[in-house]
């Protein structure tokens, strides 16, 4: 046996294109639908886990699978928004506890989710190191978010401006970093959390600036009432919210209009689930309720017959790849009459002479199915990550 | 060595045909087979090695009767008596000079590969002049030096009959003469018998006997004749 796995692998060494080339049309076509299998059953347990932890979203009418997509894997894409009156009126129902969350900021291409502490104790996070944000301008990175920006307790991050040439937008905010959270493999591995208000302040809603009561603001100053003081552009505005200046900062405006991109409302037993979920079935309600999982077996539902197509297709190009590699195979046969005649002309056995050709074939096979089988176990691996950053991204 | 009594054969219906009615090739002979080309030669090699088998007659090769064995057996025959050497080399391109040399023990259970086997193999390689290209591969070689390496594998198993289609017929006068030096010293030393095919008239008087196809057909045929007017 030893000698005709040898003279089989002098041949495929000594045609090694011919063999590199047959051995990668075999492995894709064993890898090709195992590994879209893989891909698809990892996505799809990776989406439902989280879904499925998620009891109700709300958000504004539009795409239900932007909204959740939004709120449970920071998608970019961002849904309209609401007001955070919703928010209120969830807690005001009785129903349900609601944690306001506003995905629409980034810092170095991390995205910034400003909610509040409930939103910790819902996904179970727990501190690495360091401790929750307490005031405004904190934040908290996820695990995997301090590894790539290479932050820790003490560090600060900047927000991103949303454009680069908006001069009337979203001017960047120095967030002091509090705490890292332990991984979780989670989307929110990948955030930077921080409070609602600190989000609303990174949007301009709020500021900190010079305190115009001051003598040294004086002469920034346009005009002065009893109920307002218009000031020029030579005003300081704080771009960071220290000790000293953090009493300087406030809000504009009604608070419940502020902005959220939704709300997570997590009802207090069924039943009250039930009903806040009637409450939104209006036709004229501007906001709309969505149980996650529900949203996600939908995309899946989806994903799964396209899956199917691709699979169609690949067992059709795989069964035409098997054939030209029989074509191939007993072509090479009729060019090797010569030298198996020779063989047998010299002595050698039948069984010594056909084993040798078949080794061939198990040895291209093997080497094939080692190499699906690799890169089965990557995509296994590596698969669910590749497709967040392919897809959620 | 070899005997042959009444011996027909022939490829399919109406195709070429060949008939001895006797021949003696005795032990240690050195032997050459000269004849028109399509005449029987290569045929008759063919018959001797078991890798053709007769119609009729018997064909005794080293006191085997190969043509009454069964193929299984002709061939491992064949692999631990016969060597043979081929006009055309041979030699499988993907294996180097030590791998072809060697390759009658990877094709055949009856013959074991061992240190022994590879120590003599490269003591071939030494005595025709090819130990320096044992790793290279038969493509990267001359036609002089594929010969000598198709030799090589004829001789490694050392079998007591060498059977030659033309060994020299693609070579030029020094490679001719190298390699028919290369067989005939190995004859003589192992007391092996060597029967060549030839048209290479040159060569002749290094042989014992001479067999002339020419004239076998025509002692053929008188003796069809005798047969004939002895039936009459």
């Amino acid at each position: 046996m030893r000698d005709v796995l040898y003279l089989a692998w002098r041949y495929l060494v000594y045609h090694r294109w011919k063999t590199a080339i047959l051995v990668t049309s075999i492995m894709l076509i064993i890898y090709l639908p195992i590994g879209l299998n893989v891909v698809v059953e990892q996505s799809a347990e990776h989406l439902t886990a989280r879904a499925g932890a998620t009891p109700l979203l709300i958000g504004a009418k539009g795409s239900p699978l932007e909204l959740v997509l939004n709120s449970l894997y920071f998608s970019s894409e961002r849904p309209e928004l609401i007001d955070y009156s919703e928010a209120q009126s969830v807690v005001d129902s009785g129903l349900a506890n609601a944690i306001p969350l506003y995905v629409r900021f980034h810092s170095r291409n991390k995205p910034i989710v400003g909610t509040t502490l409930d939103y910790f104790d819902f996904q179970d996070l727990r501190f690495a190191s360091g401790r929750p944000m307490a005031v405004l301008g904190e934040c908290v990175v996820g695990a995997a978010a301090a590894e790539s920006l290479d932050v820790s307790p003490g560090d600060a991050l900047v927000s991103s401006p949303e454009t680069v040439f908006d001069l009337a937008g979203v001017y960047p905010l120095k967030m002091n970093v509090t705490g890292v959270l332990e991984r979780t493999f989670t989307p929110d591995d990948d955030a930077i959390f921080v409070d609602v208000k600190t989000a609303w302040i990174i949007e301009g809603l709020g500021h900190g600036h010079q305190d115009l009561a001051k003598a040294e603001a004086a002469s920034g100053i346009l005009s002065r009432t009893e109920d307002n003081i218009v000031a020029n552009a030579s005003v300081v505005q704080y771009n960071e919210i220290t000790e000293d200046n953090a009493d300087s900062f406030h809000f504009h405006g009604n608070l419940a209009e502020y902005p959220l991109t939704a709300v997570l409302a997590v009802p207090k037993d069924k039943k009250s689930g039930v009903i806040l979920m009637g409450r939104y079935a209006n036709d004229e309600a501007t906001s709309q309720i969505v149980r996650p999982v529900t949203v996600v077996d939908e995309l899946l539902d989806t994903i799964l017959t396209i899956q199917q197509f691709i699979v169609a297709a690949v067992v059709i190009v795989g069964s035409a790849t098997a054939a030209t590699a029989v074509l191939v195979f007993l072509l090479s046969l009729r060019l090797r009459r010569r030298e198996i005649d020779t063989m047998h002309k010299i002595g050698g056995s039948r069984a010594r002479v056909g084993s040798m050709l078949l080794a061939e074939v198990f040895i291209v096979v093997i080497l094939s199915c080692t190499l699906a089988a690799t890169m089965t176990l990557a995509t296994w691996r590596y698969g669910s990550s590749v497709i967040e950053i392919l897809v959620l991204t | 060595m070899i005997e042959i009594r009444d011996l027909e054969f022939s490829y399919g219906q109406g195709g070429f045909s060949l008939e001895i009615p006797c021949l003696d090739v005795a032990d240690g002979e050195q032997v050459a087979v000269v004849g028109p080309s399509g005449s029987g030669k290569t045929t008759l090699l063919n018959l001797v090695a078991g890798i053709a088998s007769p119609r009729s007659g018997k064909v005794t090769t080293n006191d085997h009767e190969i043509s009454g064995l069964q193929d299984a057996a002709r061939r491992d025959f064949r692999i631990a008596n016969i060597g043979l050497v081929f006009q055309e080399f041979e030699l499988l391109e993907y294996l180097n000079v030590l791998d072809n040399i060697l390759l009658p023990y990877r094709i055949n259970r009856t013959l074991q590969l061992n240190a022994d086997v590879r120590e003599r193999a490269e003591a071939f390689a030494r005595r025709v002049g090819i130990s320096d290209k044992l790793a290279r591969h038969a493509t990267r070689l001359s036609q002089g030096e594929k010969q000598r390496v198709a030799v090589c594998r004829a001789l490694v198993v050392e079998p007591p009959l060498l059977l030659a289609d033309e060994p020299t017929g693609n070579l030029d006068p020094l490679n001719k003469d190298r390699v028919l030096d290369i067989l005939f010293d190995y004859a003589r030393r192992n007391a092996a018998t060597l029967v060549t095919v030839t048209h290479d008239h040159d060569l002749l008087e290094r042989f014992d006997r001479v067999i002339d196809f020419k004239d076998f057909y025509a002692h053929l045929k008188q003796e069809q004749v005798e047969s004939i007017a002895g039936a009459i």
